[in-house]
Order: C-alpha cells, then sequence, then structure tokens
C-alpha cells in the first residue's frame, strides 16, 4: 500500500471508530424519521379538527349550499334571536356563528350576511363560505340574464390547454417543477456534504496541529499527499454515512408509514395530493391515469445516467475545492474559534447558489442568472445540477454551456487546490500566530 | 565516503526574512554533531531542509554522497521540537502506521516494537490511547516511533526539553547505544549546556550564518585561555601569600577559608607554560588542588559574537 492509501485508511478509521461519529450516523435516520412521522402524525391529526359553524338563516335563500363536509360541519338554528345564538354557539364552543337575515332579495340577503367568530376566521373556512354566496350568486345573476341553471352547469367546466414539445411529445403542466425538484435534490445534497464533511477535514487538519504530530508526519510524507489523503478518508466515511442514512432512513421510513399507517401522500404537497386522492376516488378515470402515465414517462425520460455521471463530476470536483480550502482554513489557525473569518466566505458561494437555484432555476431554468450562476466555479456544483434534469442540448443545457462550466470548474480546482496546498504547507508549521487574510497572501509567496 | 551529511552554500528566505545565508556544513558520519545557537538562529529552518519538508532557495544538501531526494526520507529520523502524537489513537496503531509511512512492512515494524518495547520496558501499552498515558510513557513512545526504521542519521530538535530527568537520563543512553550500532545523530538546541558533554562535532549558529564549526575537543582547546582554579592550603599569612602571587603572577578571585586555611583563586598565565606558577604556589603552602579551565560552549559561542561584532 502506498502512502496515500495509508493515510487514508487511517483518516478514514479515526473517522469511522470516531464515538460521536457512530452515534451520529446511527442516531440521524431514527431523528430523521421520527421528525418526519411526527410532522405527518401533526397534520394529520390538525386535519382531522373539524370546525363547526351554526347557521342562523332568516332568509329565504342559501338554503342547500351549507353542506357538511371533512373539514366544516354545519349546525342549522332556528327561531331564535341573534343575540341568543351568538351566545349559545359561544357556549358551546362552536367555532362561529354566520347569520343571514331575512332579506326578500337574494343580493341583499347576501350582502347582509355575517359571519361571527371568536377571533379573526382561518381562510378556508372563509373560502368555502364565500364560495357558497358566490355560486348561487352567480347562477341567480346568470339566471337574471336569461340562462338556466343547467345551461349555467354546462357552461362552467374549467379548462386545461394540452400542450406538447416541438418534437410531439405530449407535455405537462408541473414536470419541470419535478425536474427542477431532483435537480434541486442533487445540488443539496451536494451542499450539505460539503459544509458536513468540509468541516471534519478542517477539525481533523487543527487536531493535528494542536496535538503536534503535524511535524512528525510531514518528516515521512510529502504535506500535499497528507493533505489529499485526509480528504478522501474523510469523504469515504462522509460517503459511507450518507449510504447508511439513506439505506436505513429509507427503512425506518418505509416501517413506520406501515406502523402508523400513515399514507404517504399526506407529505408530499397539497396541490398534488388534491390531484392524486381525486385520482383515487374518481378510480382513475381516463384523463388522470393519462396524467399519471405522463408523469410517470416524463420522470423516467429524465436522463438518469447522464445526470447521475454529471452529479458524481461535479460533486468531486466541487467537493474537491471546497474541502481543500477547509484543509487550508485549518491549517491557518490554531483552534476552532479563529475559523469563524474564513468560514463565512466560504458558506456564502454555497448559499447563494442554493437560493439563486430554488429561486431563480425553477422559474426559468434557462435565463441569465441561471446560466450565470451555473458557469461560475463556486455554484456550478449546485445550480448546474438543478438544470441538468431538463436534458442537455435542444430543450435542456446547451452543450457549450456545459462544456464551459466543467472548464472553468477544472481550471478553478487545480488553481484552488494548488493555493490551498501552499497555504496548508506554511501553516501546518505555525504556532501561535492568528493569521490574517494579509499573512496567508505572505504565505503563498514562501 | 565520511560526510553523512554535506550542506552546500544553503539559502533559504521566508518573505523578506534570512532564515539561512550561505551555510555548509559536513557533517561526519557515526557521530553525535551538535547544532547549536540561540531561538532564531536558523536550525529549525536547516533541519526542516534536510527533512525535505521546506527546500533551498538555493544550494545543495548531500545525503551519504548523493543530491538529497524523497527516497531518503526513510533513512532519516527526526524527533521535532514541536512532538506529539494522535491522541485518541491506539499506540500499537500508531507506531505501526508512523512506521509504515516511513517504508518498513507491518510485520517488521512490529518485530522492531516488541524489541524497543521490552527494551524501553513498555508493558502491555498496544491497546492503549495515548491520552491514557502519562507524559513520560508517551515521550517514551515518541522516540520509539522516531529511531523504529533504523535511519541512518538521527536528528534530534530540542531533544530533551519537555523530558523529566529520569526519562532523559535514559533517552540519552539509548541514543549513545545508538551511536554504537553506526547511526550518525544530530542535536539541535539552544540550551547549549544540555548537550554538550554528548558532541564529538559542533556547529555554532547565529543569524543564519554560521559562526564557527569543528570537533569540539579543538575549538575548545582554541578557545581556552591558560586560565586555572587553583586551591592552596598556606603555611603563613593570608596578605602575605597573596602578595607573594601577585608579584609574579595574575591573580583574580581570591577567597580564603581561615578555618581549613585554604585559599582558592583563579589563574590567568600567558603561556601554556605552567611550570613556573606551580613553583611559586608550591613555595606558599600545599596545592589543593589544580585546574584548567575550559570554556562552555555558551561562553565561546558569547565570545565568538561579542568578536564578531567588535570586527564587523
Amino acid at each position: 500500500m502506498g502512502k496515500l492509501g495509508l493515510i487514508i485508511k487511517r483518516e478514514y478509521l479515526a473517522k469511522v471508530r470516531n464515538k460521536s461519529f457512530i452515534i451520529m450516523t446511527f442516531l440521524s435516520p431514527v431523528l430523521m424519521v421520527g421528525m418526519i412521522v411526527l410532522i405527518s402524525f401533526l397534520a394529520k391529526v390538525n386535519d382531522s379538527e373539524k370546525r363547526v359553524i351554526s347557521v342562523l338563516n332568516e332568509s329565504e335563500h342559501f338554503r342547500r349550499g351549507f353542506v357538511t363536509n371533512d373539514n366544516i360541519s354545519y349546525l342549522y338554528l332556528k327561531d331564535i334571536q341573534l343575540q341568543e345564538a351568538i351566545d349559545s354557539t359561544r357556549s358551546m364552543g362552536f367555532y362561529g356563528l354566520l347569520h343571514i337575515p331575512e332579506e326578500g332579495n337574494l343580493e341583499m340577503a347576501a350582502d347582509s350576511a355575517f359571519l361571527y367568530t371568536k377571533d379573526s376566521p382561518v381562510s378556508y373556512v372563509l373560502e368555502q363560505l364565500e364560495s357558497v354566496f358566490e355560486s348561487e350568486l352567480r347562477i341567480k345573476r346568470l339566471k337574471d340574464l336569461g340562462l338556466s341553471k343547467s345551461e349555467y352547469l354546462q357552461v362552467d367546466r374549467s379548462f386545461e390547454i394540452r400542450a406538447s414539445t416541438f418534437s410531439g411529445e405530449a407535455n405537462i403542466k408541473g414536470i419541470s417543477e419535478i425536474k427542477a425538484f431532483i435537480g434541486g435534490g442533487f445540488g443539496y445534497m451536494i451542499m450539505m456534504f460539503i459544509i458536513i464533511y468540509g468541516g471534519f477535514v478542517m477539525r481533523s487538519v487543527i487536531e493535528e496541529k494542536t496535538s503536534r504530530i503535524i511535524e512528525v508526519i510531514i518528516s515521512s510524507v510529502k504535506p500535499f499527499q497528507l493533505m489529499l489523503g485526509k480528504i478522501i478518508g474523510t469523504s469515504l466515511a462522509g460517503v459511507t454515512q450518507f449510504g447508511i442514512w439513506i439505506v436505513s432512513a429509507s427503512l425506518l421510513l418505509v416501517i413506520a408509514l406501515l406502523v402508523f399507517g400513515i399514507d404517504p401522500v399526506i407529505l408530499v404537497d397539497r396541490s398534488n395530493l388534491q390531484s392524486v386522492s381525486a385520482g383515487m376516488s374518481t378510480d382513475l378515470s381516463p384523463e388522470v391515469f393519462e396524467r399519471v402515465r405522463i408523469v410517470g414517462r416524463e420522470v423516467l425520460r429524465i436522463p438518469w445516467v447522464t445526470l447521475i455521471l454529471f452529479f458524481l463530476l461535479y460533486f468531486v470536483l466541487g467537493y474537491l475545492i471546497y474541502s481543500s480550502i477547509y484543509a487550508a482554513i485549518g491549517a491557518a489557525v490554531d483552534n476552532e474559534t479563529d475559523t469563524q473569518q474564513f468560514i463565512f466566505p466560504i458558506i456564502l458561494p454555497l448559499m447563494l447558489a442554493i437560493y439563486v437555484g430554488f429561486f431563480s432555476v425553477f422559474s426559468n431554468p434557462h435565463g441569465p442568472i441561471a446560466v450565470g450562476f451555473s458557469l461560475f466555479p463556486l455554484t456550478s456544483p449546485i445550480v448546474m445540477l438543478m438544470r441538468l434534469p431538463g436534458g442537455i442540448g435542444e430543450n435542456g443545457v446547451p452543450v457549450w454551456q456545459l462544456i464551459v462550466s466543467i472548464l472553468l470548474l477544472i481550471m478553478t480546482f487545480l488553481a484552488i487546490v494548488w493555493l490551498a496546498a501552499k497555504i496548508y504547507r506554511v501553516g501546518i508549521l505555525m504556532y501561535g500566530k492568528k493569521p490574517t487574510y494579509k499573512e496567508l497572501w505572505k504565505w503563498l509567496k514562501y | 565516503m565520511d560526510n553523512i551529511l554535506v550542506v552546500d552554500r544553503v539559502s533559504k528566505k521566508y518573505g523578506d526574512y534570512t532564515a539561512l545565508n550561505q551555510l555548509s556544513l559536513e557533517i561526519p558520519k557515526h557521530c553525535i554533531y551538535g547544532l547549536l545557537g540561540p531561538n532564531g538562529a536558523g536550525k529549525t529552518t536547516l533541519i526542516r531542509i534536510i527533512n525535505q519538508i521546506t527546500y533551498p532557495d538555493t544550494g545543495g544538501v548531500y545525503f551519504d554522497g548523493e543530491l538529497l531526494e524523497p527516497k531518503h526520507i526513510a533513512q532519516i529520523g527526526y524527533l521535532p521540537e514541536e512532538r506529539g502524537l494522535y491522541k485518541s489513537m491506539k499506540v500499537g496503531e500508531q507506531a505501526l502506521y508512523l512506521a509504515q509511512l516511513k517504508g518498513l512492512s507491518k510485520t517488521e515494524a512490529k518485530k522492531r516494537l516488541k524489541f524497543w518495547f521490552e527494551r524501553l520496558e513498555i508493558g502491555d501499552w498496544w491497546n492503549k490511547k495515548i491520552q491514557e498515558l502519562s507524559k513520560g510513557m508517551a515521550q517514551k513512545i515518541q522516540f520509539i516511533v522516531t529511531v523504529l526504521h533504523e535511519p541512518k542519521l538521527l536528528i534530534f530538535d530540542e531533544p530533551f526539553s519537555g523530558f523529566d530527568p529520569i526519562n532523559a537520563n535514559k533517552i540519552k543512553e539509548e541514543i549513545l547505544y545508538l551511536k554504537e550500532q553506526g547511526t550518525s545523530i544530530i542535536f539541535s538546541t539552544h540550551r547549549m549546556e544540555s548537550v554538550e558533554e554528548l558532541c564529538e562535532y559542533i556547529t555554532l549558529l547565529n543569524e543564519a550564518e554560521k559562526l564557527l564549526d569543528g570537533k569540539l575537543s579543538d575549538i575548545k582547546k582554541a578557545y581556552k585561555n591558560n586560565t586555572y582554579k587553583v586551591g592552596v592550603r598556606l603555611n603563613n599569612a593570608y596578605e602575605e601569600a597573596v602578595q607573594k602571587l601577585r608579584a609574579d603572577l595574575r591573580v583574580e578571585n581570591c577567597t580564603y577559608d581561615q578555618e581549613e586555611s585554604l585559599l582558592d583563586f583563579t589563574l590567568n598565565l600567558p603561556s601554556p607554560d605552567t611550570q613556573k606558577a606551580l613553583e611559586v604556589i608550591n613555595g606558599l603552602g600545599m596545592l589543593s588542588y589544580f585546574e584548567e579551565t575550559i570554556p562552555s560552549a555558551n561562553d565561546i559561542f558569547i565570545k565568538t559574537v561579542e568578536e564578531k561584532q567588535l570586527h564587523g
């Protein structure tokens, strides 16, 4: 085994055998799944809360609109005074009282209707009540214009435009969001990995400095070998941990969902929830079936192999750039408290990449900001991965952008690793100095 | 080839700061060589260059007749001034790791570790972590990992700092043992008195330059100035004796012990000829002791620095 191999092995084992690392590895999935279960359980509890609204309807109108559903149940009051109704609603602990005074005219009745609640009403209650008024009013107004209710119901149907790509593939709403989410997932993973394991590399360098073993080691190996071995060893430990997390978290999640009987759909976005559950209840109408089929086809049509290859490429280069900066910082300081001033400039481009990615790539994967950030080497590993699920070439990321982005990344990688190695080489032998940027600049010239 | 290491006009700058200026040295084989000088003289820089941790700006270093290359790392053992071990790593694993980094095979390293553990009376520490050991124990391990790969050249930077007297003595013995086995050894220190008795050759460094170098006995010979410490049991009165002495000789620092009638003084002679002085002293009473004062490396250092400042 070469010296680099020995260093990698030691760094890996030192990390993997570390007690807090082991605890984190096995506790995190439990915590994560616990959180998910808790959140979905709470959501379920929250959803199942039914609000009771008493209705005092003294008019002729709106007799049939207020029908108890999943969220609100209505209780009709009769032949009592308004004040009496308010008092009893309150004393019963109901959510509110809807009062529609006696008016001959529908419009007038609607206008003088009033909702009493304990405090300001939640929006979905208002929406539901308002929609009842709205639909009755609409029918009545159209009737005044000479349109019968059945005629109106025929007219009132939602419309969805059918779309396809130029090459004739049927397109569907939401698919570009799904793609962006997948890319965003990859980008987010890279960011988390860099922040967690870059920090590990830094702490490991600081540990070697404070335990004063560093000079013993670099009298046997080149500082660059040690730095590289440390980065690789730590990231292998990181890959191990990530692997364990993903496998055990998915297993635990499946088990938890089965045990607690939680419908996984609840975790998905609300708009999806409605369409999917609608699909379930109507026993998969042809349109819904078609839609699911297209989504499935589109997800499968994401160029997974290319995507994963590029993920690995961007991941390796991006991680090496950032972790060598972390190593250089670790070498420059004597203890962790001195690292703050240097850490911030590292985190900044990462955060920027994530936020710019989520805001601009989602709305327009090929807009100027998205393109710029996917070329800039410190953000490209994250932002380019968010763009890539859309494909490469026509309709996707232009080939030249991909090539420029990778070339820039490789050049930056070489430059940064070279600079970091220089700072590292000088820094590991410096004790008792609190370094400044000026000092670091001087080291580059040693 | 008589020299294990030749340093040829080596210069090294850190920015504007000159750490070494045109330094040349020859370190003979199988001896203990002292690299002496105050802090900041350039000792550690030189040692780091020999260990290929840093590289000279100009000049060359030759190891055993060959230009110094990465392959020579395996033949050099280095105990840095700033030293330590991985605190949370087990003793055995750690020693094996460091030995393997120096190019030993695992089985060979194990065999030698066993030898050294027995030799330094290190018991059942293999599975202990460094943080569980006392400082003295950790220092023993540190010494072992320095010498385990049986290097031709051993370099100790401030070797005895941090060692308690018992361990320091033990380590001294081991270093002498290694020297007998044919290892060449460099000591680097600013506490010159601590290694003087061990070194056969020395170099005095000051402010990036060599002040002087050579065999320690030759240097001392060159720097001794015919000064002697003398004690006499007087036959006559103190004042009379001193008067007699002062008439013929340069005498300083006279002290007189009335009870023992013992006179101590420092004698400075113009030449190494002691015959005449002894005759004068013998005339005063019974000679108790007569000892030549040999300058310490520290004295020589101070003297050369002063001379240099006067002349340059």
